[in-house]
């Protein structure tokens, strides 16, 4: 009968465990024994592209280094990234504004939303925008405007005596006012209170983010006026040498350069020396182990007046970028950021073997920095909480160096501070390097 | 050179000031012979994790030879001359080279009477020959001149090529010729001549020879037994990790006690009791599938062999015999008499 058999496997495979001692479990485990042994055939060779992709994944899970800058790094760059850009919308962006009757401006604005205004006097403001710290300046013109319609300040007894309808008795002011705004070419509005001053807008068309503020300001006056009317703003194109974009990028690129050549330079050559077993053949020799991490901060000293010589000579040749303080200044700077950038390089191949994880922990340093410390856009751009730790980089007190020395022509020692932090990473990583190399 | 000489003087002096009469004689030529040792180890350990590298390995040697540290890879040869040489710290027991031992002071200092040449270092492809001698002797306080070392290595009409472009036995006599630039007290050769050819081998060898000619003490070691025999006054076999024999070239030969090897194959399973009593011959090992008998007397063996075989019924495929060579020795302690004991 047919049932016989049927029954024996559903109540084996029901309840197995109860019925250990009885034969049917015997012959299921015969069964499943003997299915063990003519499995092999099928599973011990897969087929070979199944294999082949196995062996791929087993070599590339077992580069426990690979692992983390595949998996781990793009993880924890995120995160900084994440936090660092969280608060700052690409409509926050940071407005210089000066000239009089500038609180009225200043409050549409904050009114707006989309801007973040700060308050300078004419001076701050140019640098500001030089520096890259604002992407626009709003000069505010209140009344001291030789036009006719606008020569009329907040106040009423500041009138200028040049207007000649407006009598000098505060009295009589608002009704020849009113009369004198409907008269004003470039003034409108009903009253005093919605009475918006002259704009200029001073920006270096340039620079994506200075149009895009522009136009952030335009709606924010538009708003503050609720009318569509003419803004009475005009556009002041920044491109005297030293307030360019350009200007503000040279310095920056000079520090970058600085810090990959000492990086990668360095770098390589050490981890392909401890390879090689170079470096053990060295430590075998009565040779002074700091004397072979120092000839690699003397060699990039050697490079590094071809290197900051070219960019700042192609600067100069091809974007008319000058240097406004002492080339002695600038040279200096440069010395100490060679230091600072070779001890880092020191530092980071004091302990890899491979060129892949020296590769792999370079970019872990140097990203960072390419993105915050305002190479390329002003760090001033990332929240003021995260600011401590981006001027702390090496990188970012380098730039803010570069540019007070070559854009704003100031003596080295007014930023002996930025100095002193780019001096400390060469020093305390040359130290560490030293402490931690491995020379086998 | 100087301090140490100091010391050895001072070594002796304190000998003779002693009056041996408490000592024994042995103890006596001990001492004395302890003055002239270069470097000497006790109970030295190696162990990297789970794995033992060195286990507990004596070694002492003395002024003036060249010592040779024989053995299969892995043996644990390069970690020992690597714990002498102060790269790598022992896990445990006592090193001392030239009466000094490593961490205890200057270790720099040390180091300037040492040349070391060590496996498979790959020095800097773009300099030249001169330029890499320089740089290496540059590192020690006296030393020989460049130019001369250069020439002893027999490079001098390679001294301005770029070390890339030479070839592997160029690459290690310039190897050597870094080693040497220091006119050292103890040189360290780890495996000078592998992969090399015969004639730069040999080039090689001269090398070294004279250096020893200069009274130079060297640490070498090898896995070719013929170099063994040809440079080394002593010579210890090592395997796993330790000194299973220890003595020149020749006495470990005869320690075999025989001075033929009569190797032969055959097609069909041999009863290999029957061999050890033939008359002749001392002992029977299995290498690579052919018998090979460590034999005392060729003349009385041989035809013994022959009659065994006819008797059953074995016919021969192979047969050659020849000298009894360290390799020989070497085989007889770490292969199958060892590990059958």
């Amino acid at each position: 009968m047919t049932d016989g058999p049927d029954m024996k496997a559903k109540r084996v495979s029901a309840n197995p465990s109860s019925e250990i001692n009885t034969g049917t479990v015997k012959s299921d485990a015969e069964a499943v024994g003997r299915g063990r042994g003519s499995q092999p055939a099928k599973r011990q060779t897969m087929h070979p592209l199944v294999e082949l992709t196995l062996t791929r994944v087993r070599e590339f899970v077992r580069e426990p280094e690979v692992i983390f800058w595949v998996f781990i790094f793009p993880v924890l760059l995120a995160c900084a990234l994440g936090l660092a850009f969280r608060n700052t919308a690409p409509e926050k962006i940071r407005i210089a504004v000066e000239g009089n009757g500038k609180n009225q401006v200043v409050a549409a604005l904050e009114r707006s939303g989309d801007v973040v205004p700060v308050v300078l006097s004419e001076e701050e403001a140019a640098r500001a925008l030089r520096t890259g710290n604002v992407a626009l300046v709003v000069r505010v013109i209140g009344s001291q405007i030789s036009d006719q319609g606008s020569q009329i300040s907040d106040q009423g007894s500041q009138i200028s005596d040049q207007g000649s309808q407006i009598s000098d008795q505060g009295s009589q002011i608002s009704e020849p006012r009113s009369q004198i705004l409907n008269q004003g070419s470039q003034v409108s509005g009903q009253g005093s209170q919605t009475a918006f001053p002259q704009l200029i807008y001073r920006y270096d068309p340039t620079r994506p983010e200075s149009r895009t503020a522009k136009l952030a300001v335009d709606n924010a006056v538009w708003r503050a006026k609720g009318t569509d009317n003419d803004l009475n703003a005009r556009d002041e194109t920044v491109a005297e040498v030293g307030a360019r974009y350009i200007d503000f990028l040279i310095p920056g690129l000079i520090g970058l350069n600085l810090m990959g050549s000492g990086m990668w330079g360095l770098g390589f050559a050490i981890v392909s020396a401890r390879g090689k077993k170079l470096l053990k053949r060295f430590a075998a020799t009565p040779m002074r182990r700091s004397h072979y991490l120092l000839s690699f901060m003397l060699s990039r000293l050697l490079f590094l007046a071809l290197e900051v010589a070219a960019l700042v000579a192609f600067a100069w040749l091809v974007f008319g970028v000058v240097v406004r303080g002492s080339l002695i200044d600038v040279a200096l700077c440069a010395v100490v950021g060679a230091l600072a950038f070779s001890g880092l390089g020191l530092l980071v191949a004091a302990r890899p073997r491979t060129v892949e994880g020296v590769s792999g922990l370079m970019n872990f340093v140097m990203l960072p920095m390419w993105l915050l410390s305002g190479t390329f856009f002003s760090a001033a751009r990332f929240p003021q909480w995260f600011q401590p730790i981006i001027r702390a980089l090496p990188l970012t007190a380098l730039n803010d160096v570069m540019r007070a020395v070559m854009n704003d022509g100031v003596p080295l020692v007014s930023h002996w501070t930025q100095l002193a932090i780019v001096l400390a990473w060469g020093l305390v990583s040359f130290v560490v390097a030293l402490r931690i190399f491995r020379w086998q | 050179m100087s301090l140490w000489v100091r010391e050895e003087v001072q070594e002796m002096l304190r000998g003779l000031e002693l009056p041996g009469n408490h000592m024994t004689t042995e103890l006596g030529t001990a001492h004395a012979r302890e003055t002239r040792v270069a470097a000497r180890c006790l109970g030295l350990v190696k162990r990297y994790g789970d794995v033992t590298a060195v286990n507990g390995l004596d070694l002492e040697v003395r002024a003036g030879e060249c010592l040779g540290l024989l053995g299969p890879n892995g043996a644990g040869k390069t970690t020992t001359v690597e714990i002498l040489e102060g790269l790598t710290p022992p896990t445990s027991g006592t090193v001392e080279v030239l009466g000094r031992a490593w961490g205890s002071g200057d270790d720099n200092d040390l180091r300037q009477h040492l040349g070391v040449q060590l496996q498979e270092t790959q020095l800097a492809e773009k300099l030249t020959v001169a330029e890499t001698v320089r740089l290496f002797r540059s590192f020690y306080r006296r030393g020989r001149d460049v130019d001369a070392v250069v020439r002893l290595v027999e490079l001098d009409e390679k001294r301005n090529s770029r070390v890339g472009k030479l070839s592997g036995g160029q690459r290690q006599r310039l190897a050597v010729a870094c080693a040497l630039v220091s006119d050292p007290d103890l040189l360290f050769l780890d495996e000078p001549t592998t992969g090399l050819d015969p004639q730069a081998r040999l080039k090689l060898w001269e090398v070294v020879e004279t250096f020893r000619r200069g009274g130079g003490t060297v640490i070498l070691t090898t896995h070719y037994m013929e170099e063994a025999e040809r440079l080394c006054d002593r010579v210890a076999i090592m395997d796993h990790g330790s000194i299973i024999a220890l003595g020149t070239p020749a006495k470990l030969i005869a320690a075999l006690g025989a001075d033929q090897i009569l190797e032969f194959s055959v097609a069909e399973q041999l009863q290999e009791e029957t061999l050890t009593t033939l008359s002749g011959v001392r002992g029977v090992h299995l290498r690579d599938g052919a018998y090979a008998l460590t034999v005392t007397d060729i003349a009385l063996a041989l035809p013994a062999l022959l009659d065994e075989l006819e008797r059953q019924h074995a016919k021969l495929v192979t047969l050659t015999t020849h000298q009894a060579t360290l390799e020989d020795v070497f085989v007889s302690l770490t292969g199958r008499m060892l590990r059958n004991d």
